[in-house]
């Protein structure tokens, strides 16, 4: 592997060696951006710094995991996203994806990490078991936490991907056999960001990396250490099915009446309203869906302990944030006086004819059917 | 004197696999299989809600995401008497359909090309020749000259680079690559192209399932509602775009997959007698058509084979206490109350994990004791191979009509007899001849899907029996299908409502078990006794033979000399570590 500094080429060079033409590296550019959130003038400033930034080496440990992170990044749309991804990042080391033996692979990774040191960045896939003295994962005969330890110690900056590495996901769920324990637990002293999911988007993935390598820091990070642009806003402020939480129009059991009209499905557990995520807005493989637009409510995956929030049919007893606006079996409560005050009975009597429009607009869509029909 | 080869960790697989192996006048004599993690997820279900195990378990493995979901939902739909809708059970085919699809394309092309495929040397290729040999084989369009050479010019900048990425240290070279240097650069065009495709096809279960990796499932059915006449459920414009994923899936697999395989493997026709094992084959028969109940109804029977005798098939009964049984004697878990070389059925079955291997940092294990933390099933005391060269035997001995005439087919093209079946060439055959089968099928899925829709029925789920209320206080069931890899089945006791037991016997162990009380290797350490090592620094047969069964380990071998020095370390494979 190539990897002294003097041969080391720019994103750019790189690119247009592998065949691509400056249009498509335009348009990668353009892609980032807005992956990032950026606006359109950005786009100069994003293909100007991937045209002189120099590829940063990145080592991709997998511990505690299912490999589905991985499996995420490599759907993540964009063809070059990919390509820049696997072969044009220095991608040292990763067990899912290299060709190389595990010899070879050892000790190109010792090699980064020599090399490289304080300039690398860590990738983590997976969860550490701290349990039994680290006996529960054991990769070339060393422990999961001796390995994290040496890796992260030349580390410029850490990825925890997914659930696992960011929370523990859910080998950590009660009773938490192994111990399972996030990184950022056992690392102190670096550049964390958490990148929670289970697995996260495969485009949110990709922006993160391409974030840190095109601009050289961290994406802005929220008090939990995740990149705002993509968790900034819950699940349920974005949902499409949100106009029918409004109304408290809601489906009742699984392949109701309701569930068919794609009412909001609050009542059946979705965890959307407590729910950090981008997949309303960035949806799954290229957008073509996500959870609640295919009838099953969030489980709130990207959250600390989801797996120990359930039961995952079970509504939330109170949704963080929200008063009861909208919350048809509460409003009788609300009248009793549970929760007086004129901005209340404001919020409901609003919502009462928000709910009223909405059905009679269905209402009315009905008869211009049957009359289209007819 | 035996060398000791250790490869840890193997890659191009999912999980943590070990394999140590010992080499004797260049053949392998002895191996161990060994898993090195573990996460506890069958003690983590227990005190839940049944509803929500299959997202617990669905997380055992992301490679081959969806099937523990499904297996689960059939456990607790089997133990609650929940008979799911038709447009449910279609739903589900097509989406382990798709499945199949994708995870066998990528097994070829990403996991298990490379061992057969030197990329160094498609850049001597003519890609004028190189079209015509394409031409000849598939009228997959991409097959130009131009196109060829476009591909390599690309790889030679890419190889002058001297950033290989994850191409770097490869067995190019090796003495055992022996295509032509045109049928590399065909294969390496094709790898690429199926790094794009392989996004294309997992969109079924984004429209189904709301996602991908880890769709979503439902005990009693499916939560994708369907309503032709709203926006909010699954109409025409969703079903148009499965319709066009499985047609493009379908042909890629038809025109590229299919035919590349049958190129490549006419070239190694000699590991037609390599990695044969011990013989049993089982499979559990999956893909239902009238109701998971009725068995005679599935696409691939159940059944087994013993000792290569396609005379005879046997049935298989998850039910009965005399016939499955996990043995933990070579396992780091607590032995059984009964005693360390006993089994258990896996409704009794317990998961108490106990490590007893070497502390970490650690050279090699101590394989006279327990040595790893996959637990060792057995069918009536005998070790069974798993996964698509079992389905094809056992339906091929069934006298399934369509399975026979695909693997003659494959035979005849091949001009090899069926017993070049038995082998590491056969598994990696039967991969491809099953991916072309399940495409067929999957088209017939979705065909009953639209036709049960145009008849007016539109059920997704069975929502009678979803309130505990309706439960019996306590029930058992299990539930099983035909995985990628082989045959996955979970057991799970539900009592007041709860999960009280729950267990998962999954195709990686099958064959990646360590040996049983008797001292009888399963899979993985059987098939690679015998197996020729012309260079222990480079063990490039052994990878072959791990990666033929698709492993969903992480797998690792290393080599160790008579003293227990270490020789060589080769990384390669991935597993459903539960």
């Amino acid at each position: 592997m190539a990897n002294n500094k003097e041969v080391r080429e720019t994103y750019y060079e790189s690119i247009i060696k592998q065949g691509y033409s400056r249009r498509d590296f335009m348009k990668f550019a353009t892609y980032i951006a807005a992956y990032m959130g950026l606006e359109n003038s950005m786009v100069g400033q994003v293909a100007k710094s991937l045209e002189s930034t120099y590829r940063v080496p990145v080592i991709w440990e997998h511990f505690q995991e299912c490999t589905c992170c991985s499996e995420s990044f490599i759907r993540s749309d964009h063809p070059i996203v990919a390509d820049i991804i696997l072969d044009k990042i220095s991608l040292d080391y990763t067990l899912t994806l290299m060709a190389a033996s595990g010899h070879q692979a050892e000790a190109a990774k010792q090699s980064t990490m020599e090399k490289y040191k304080g300039e690398y960045i860590l990738c983590v896939e997976g969860s550490v078991p701290m349990g039994d003295d680290g006996n529960y994962c054991c990769i070339g005969g060393r422990s999961a936490k001796d390995l994290l330890i040496e890796a992260a110690a030349g580390a410029k900056a850490i990825i925890a991907w997914g659930s696992c590495a960011s929370n523990g996901c859910v080998q950590a769920a009660k009773p938490n056999p192994t111990n399972a324990t996030p990184i950022h637990k056992i690392i102190k002293n670096k550049p964390i960001i958490r990148v929670p999911g289970c697995p996260p988007i495969g485009e949110v993935m990709a922006g993160v990396i391409v974030h840190l390598v095109t601009f050289g820091r961290l994406p802005e990070l929220d008090r939990l250490g995740r990149p705002k642009a993509f968790y900034a806003k819950r699940v349920h402020d974005s949902c499409y099915r949100r106009p029918y939480y409004d109304a408290g129009l809601f489906a009742e059991t699984f392949d109701d009446q309701n569930a068919k009209d794609g009412y909001c499905l609050y009542k059946l557990g979705c965890k959307g309203p407590m729910t950090y995520n981008s997949c309303g807005t960035i949806k799954w493989n290229n957008g073509v869906s996500y959870p609640i637009q295919s009838g099953h409510g969030c489980i709130g995956c990207s959250e600390d302990s989801f797996w120990d929030n359930g039961p995952f049919y079970e509504r939330l007893a109170k949704v963080p944030g929200i008063h009861a606006e909208g919350l048809a079996d509460d409003i009788g409560k609300v009248g009793a006086g549970v929760l007086a005050g004129g901005l209340a009975v404001h919020a409901i009597a609003a919502n009462i004819s928000k709910r009223k429009e909405l059905k009679s607009r269905i209402n009315r869509g009905k008869s211009n059917e049957k009359d289209i029909d007819s | 004197m035996a060398d000791r080869i250790v490869v840890d960790p193997v890659t191009r697989i999912e999980g943590h696999l070990r394999i140590e192996a010992e080499i004797k006048d260049g053949k392998i004599v002895d191996a161990f299989s060994s898993s090195t993690m573990v996460r506890g997820i069958e003690e983590i279900v227990k005190g839940r809600d049944p509803r929500d195990v299959w997202a617990f378990v669905q997380r055992t493995c992301g490679v081959c995401t969806t099937v523990h979901a499904l297996t689960s939902v059939r456990a607790v739909e089997d133990a609650l008497g929940i008979a799911v809708p038709p447009n449910a059970e279609m739903v589900r085919n097509i989406m382990e359909g798709a499945l199949y699809m994708h995870d066998h394309t990528v097994h070829f092309y990403h996991l298990h090309a490379l061992d057969w495929v030197d990329v160094v040397n498609a850049l001597k290729a003519d890609p004028q020749k190189t079209s015509e040999l394409a031409q000849s084989i598939s009228s997959w369009p991409k097959s130009s000259p131009g196109y060829f050479s476009d591909i390599k010019k690309r790889i030679t900048k890419f190889v002058e680079s001297g950033q290989l990425g994850i191409f770097a240290n490869g067995y190019w070279g090796h003495p055992q690559m022996k295509l032509p240097a045109e049928v590399n650069l065909m294969a390496v065009a094709h790898y690429l192209e199926a790094l794009e495709w392989q996004k294309e096809i997992v969109k079924v279960h984004t429209i189904f399932g709301g996602k991908n990796p880890h769709p979503n499932y439902l005990v009693g059915g499916m939560a994708c509602a369907i309503n032709t006449e709203n926006p909010g459920g699954i109409n025409a414009e969703r079903l148009a775009m499965v319709k066009t994923l499985l047609d493009e899936g379908k042909r890629f697999i038809e025109q590229v997959y299919i035919p590349d395989l049958l190129a490549i493997a006419s070239f190694y026709k000699d590991w037609g007698a390599i990695g044969k094992g011990f013989g049993n084959y089982m499979s559990y028969g999956d893909f239902p058509t009238n109701g998971y109940a009725d068995q005679s109804s599935f696409k691939f029977p159940q059944g087994i084979i013993l000792n290569r005798d396609l005379s005879k098939v046997v049935d298989v009964n998850h039910r009965s206490s005399d016939e499955i049984k996990e043995f933990v004697n070579n396992s780091w878990y607590d032995n059984y109350a009964e005693g360390k070389d006993t089994g258990r059925h896996p409704w009794e079955g317990e998961t108490n994990i106990k490590y007893s291997g070497p502390k970490p940092p650690y050279e090699h294990l101590n394989v006279e004791e327990k040595y790893s933390f996959i637990k060792t099933p057995r069918w009536k005391g005998m070790p069974m191979e798993v996964g698509p060269l079992a389905r094809l035997l056992v339906g091929y001995a069934r006298g399934n009509k369509e399975i026979q005439e695909s693997v003659n087919a494959a035979l005849g093209q091949l001009n090899v007899p069926v017993d070049a079946l038995f082998s590491t060439l056969g598994r990696t055959a039967a991969r491809g001849i099953e991916t072309q089968l399940v495409a067929n099928w999957t088209m017939e899925f979705y065909d009953t899907l639209i036709r049960n829709i145009k008849n007016g029925d539109e059920r997704m789920a069975n929502t009678e029996n979803w309130e505990p209320s309706t439960w019996p206080a306590e029930a058992k069931g299990v539930g099983y299908m035909e995985a990628p890899r082989g045959a996955l089945a979970h057991w799970i006791r539900i009592k007041d409502g709860k999960t009280a037991n729950y267990q998962q016997v999954v195709p990686s162990t099958w064959n990646a078990s360590p040996r049983d009380p008797k001292g009888i290797r399963s899979a993985y350490e059987s098939c690679l006794i015998g197996t020729p090592v012309a260079d222990p620094e480079l063990p490039l047969e052994i990878i072959r033979t791990i990666h033929s069964f698709d492993p969903c380990i992480a797998c690792a071998v290393h080599l160790y000399d008579e003293h227990g020095k270490h020789i060589s370390k080769v990384s390669n494979v991935g597993s459903c570590e539960i």
